[in-house]
């Protein structure tokens, strides 16, 4: 069978096929070339496929594919403006707040979304806010302090 | 698998009475998917509620307000006038799971999923609210400490959805708290958990009060006993005593990895105590 959906990924119009039980994550990076959003556990609790849905964070992985219709989804892919990156990806490579990175567009989506909230977020905050990303090399405290720095960038 | 977005809810129980296999809603799918990828549990049908009308939204309605059963926990939290008249609600929903769970989960499918430890579940009993429950031949409302039967089971008939859930007006001199005990600080399971609904008179004594505990046996239990210790009275200390002390004796719990019988019997006096105080304060009492 398969479900025929439309969508917008990062401002573009975008259509796909997918199985009915297929994951939105599966969806973006077999089906759409989108590769940046990871799966690590793929069970919601490590935040690797973070995206944003229709103006929420979500994990992709507890997403369906067929589910996305109509909907509005920005990944990693969409959030520098062409060759300039956004201040928080700017601020993760100059407070080398990741290693091996694969949790880093994780967590660089869900920085965004903290910010977008709180745009001078605590500590704290940023801790709370980013406790659904999991990191297992840098021990989290570059990225907090790239976090705050890109926030404090933000605010002008 | 067959994957169905209907754009009603009697069209929902439609779908969900034809199917003859396993058939599952999909509201946050924050257990659902989860569930499908380890395998324990293989739809026939996902019914995907999100694209019914109404069913996203929080209403403020002559008796309180209503919570549609597609409205993510996250959006619980941003309603003020909810997040003022139910904080203990709103603080037991705000605790599942991480940001990212929060921006998909809900109060009815944390409410159908039937954990004994399930965050949003004790406050909304508390509280008195009530589900709505449509079927194939009539809509009835559930008090939601009937909803839940055991560890995974709730009280649903083939066909039945929840459509939303009520919460009563709150009532004046009125507060509610939820307090929960993980080993972390945050996105973890309850040991225990304890949400209490009390209402004050003028002089600052209970009249009525609404005591649950979480996560100390297979539902999360509405202790009737915990109330009258604590009814009549300004939380004194003996009353705080005897409040612990019935809480505790309520307690069915089991040892698992998060926590022996033991200690979950000693929390939940600890946490009774503490939730009952910031109710308290909330209803405008002094202690």
């Amino acid at each position: 069978m398969g479900v025929h959906v439309h969508t917008t990924v990062n401002g573009d119009a975008v259509e796909f096929a997918c199985g009915e039980g297929e994951v939105l994550l599966d969806v973006l990076r077999n089906r759409l070339g989108l590769t940046g959003a990871k799966e690590g556990c793929g069970t919601g609790d490590c935040g690797a496929c973070s995206v944003m849905l229709d103006g929420r964070l979500v994990c992709s992985c507890l997403v369906l594919g067929a589910e996305v219709g109509g909907k509005k989804i920005e990944t990693i892919e969409g959030m520098a403006d062409g060759m300039k990156l956004h201040p928080l990806q700017q601020a993760f490579i100059d407070h080398a707040a990741l290693q091996c990175g694969v949790c880093t567009p994780g967590f660089l989506i869900a920085a965004k979304a903290l910010l977008a909230k709180k745009p001078d977020p605590t500590e704290e905050e940023i801790r709370f806010g980013l406790a659904g990303n999991l990191c297992r090399c840098t021990g989290y405290d570059k990225i907090v302090r790239a976090v705050q720095h890109a926030a404090k960038e933000m605010r002008g | 698998m067959q994957f169905a977005q209907p754009s009603s809810v009697k069209e929902a129980v439609t779908l969900l009475v034809k199917e003859k296999g396993n058939s599952y809603i999909l509201a946050g799918g924050t257990d659902l998917l989860v569930k499908m990828k380890s395998g324990s549990v293989e739809p026939d049908l996902i019914v995907d509620i999100k694209g019914i009308k109404g069913l996203g939204e929080i209403k403020k309605t002559a008796s309180g307000f209503l919570i549609g059963a597609a409205v993510p926990c996250a959006a619980l939290a941003e309603n003020a006038a909810l997040a003022k008249a139910w904080p203990g609600v709103v603080e037991g929903a705000s605790l599942i799971g991480s940001k990212q769970v929060q921006g998909r989960c809900t109060i009815a499918g944390n409410l159908c999923n039937a954990s004994p430890a399930a965050d949003s579940v004790p406050a909304l009993i508390a509280a008195g609210a009530k589900a709505v429950v449509v079927g194939p031949k009539a809509t009835r409302k559930m008090a939601i400490e009937d909803v839940a039967i055991g560890v995974g089971r709730n009280a649903l008939k083939k066909g039945e959805i929840i459509s939303g859930i009520e919460l009563p007006k709150k009532l004046p001199r009125s507060g509610d708290a939820y307090l929960r005990f993980i080993p972390r600080t945050e996105m973890d399971i309850a040991v225990v958990s304890c949400a209490i609904n009390l209402t004050l008179d003028a002089k600052g004594a209970i009249t009525k009060a609404r005591v649950v505990l979480g996560a100390v046996a297979i539902t999360a239990l509405l202790v009737k006993g915990a109330a009258k210790a604590i009814i009549g009275s300004k939380l004194d200390a003996a009353t705080l005593d005897k409040l612990a002390a019935v809480c505790s004796a309520a307690c069915k719990p089991i040892d698992d990895k998060r926590g022996t019988k033991e200690f979950r019997v000693e929390v939940a006096g600890v946490l009774a105590r503490r939730v009952a105080k910031i109710a308290y304060a909330r209803a405008g009492g002094k202690i």
